[in-house]
């Protein structure tokens, strides 16, 4: 985690849990993203199963996106579990999916 | 899938308000009542729920009344316990009774699996409508189908709502584990 790969691609992790019904979209989101924008990346998609993969996993909750290891939403809790994440948007809305903008952001930072 | 079927009767439920009063399905013998299974904690519900209060808005007039209830397993989820529950309809001026379900007794007796989840019952307690809000929990600038508002404007106007079942869309209820 934390870690930029040799060769350059950034490194995104993509982890979900299938009881949120968002993650489908929220994945061709990301990938609409990396492929406007040409971003070389390695992108792991991880399903998470249960409440101790997500404790282990630090996992607050589905669809969250890793950018070599980073939050694209940094979040304060530790409550880790099977759950569906609350993003909030640029307008303040509150939606179960990341916005285009917020992933953009996120593969543009510096890691 | 919910055990209720659209034109079964309306089951009755007293539960305990955010208000401290207790609440009955009976208590709404207007034209039309909307029970909303919902929760403080889902994404989908925060995404839906200014929409909640605009349509409560909206229909008042036409004799609507909005019911939502939480069922949710408040031990694994806090966010959803009663006093987070008060907390939350303060915060968004909820113009709707937002009861407890503590037992989950009616969540099951109806079937319901989502938050939120939509049944719509009309003047003579028959079920009309069951599923989603409208078809786009992410944008409400980008809805194009307005099922719940579409199915009380044919209520309110004794008609058949032209779409009485969709897909419910949200975070599944949490069930208690015992």
């Amino acid at each position: 985690m934390g870690v930029r790969l040799e060769t350059g691609k950034r490194r995104v992790t993509f982890l979900y849990w299938d009881e949120c019904q968002s993650h489908d979209e929220a994945l061709a989101r990301l990938r609409k993203v990396l492929s406007e924008d040409r971003i070389d990346a390695q992108v792991e998609v991880v399903r998470v199963r249960s409440d101790e993969e997500a404790n282990r996993l630090q996992f607050t909750g589905s669809p969250t996106i890793l950018v070599d290891g980073r939050d694209i939403q940094a979040t304060n809790t530790t409550h880790y579990g099977l759950s569906c994440r609350a993003y909030q948007l640029e307008d303040g809305r509150i939606s179960p999916l990341p916005s285009e903008a917020m992933i953009r952001s996120a593969l543009k930072r510096e890691s | 899938m919910a055990n209720l079927k659209i034109g079964d009767k309306a089951i009755n439920f007293t539960l305990i308000g955010t208000d401290s009063m207790k609440h009955s399905l009976s208590d709404y013998p207007d034209e039309c009542a909307v029970v909303i299974f919902s929760c403080n904690h889902c994404p989908y519900v925060r995404a839906w729920e200014d929409r909640m209060v605009a349509i409560q808005a909206d229909y008042a007039s036409k004799g609507v009344h909005l019911i939502a209830i939480n069922s949710n397993d408040a031990e694994h989820y806090p966010e959803d316990n009663f006093e987070n529950m008060k907390a939350r309809a303060k915060e968004k001026h909820f113009n709707f009774p937002y009861l407890r379900d503590e037992d989950q007794k009616v969540a099951k007796l109806y079937g319901a699996q989502r938050t939120p989840e939509v049944f719509v019952f009309d003047r003579d307690s028959k079920l009309r409508y069951h599923g989603a809000i409208d078809d786009n929990y992410d944008d409400p600038s980008a809805v194009k189908r307005h099922y719940l508002r579409n199915a009380l404007d044919a209520i309110v106007g004794r008609t058949k709502p032209p779409v009485p079942e969709t897909q419910p869309v949200g975070c599944t209820i949490k069930w208690k584990s015992n």
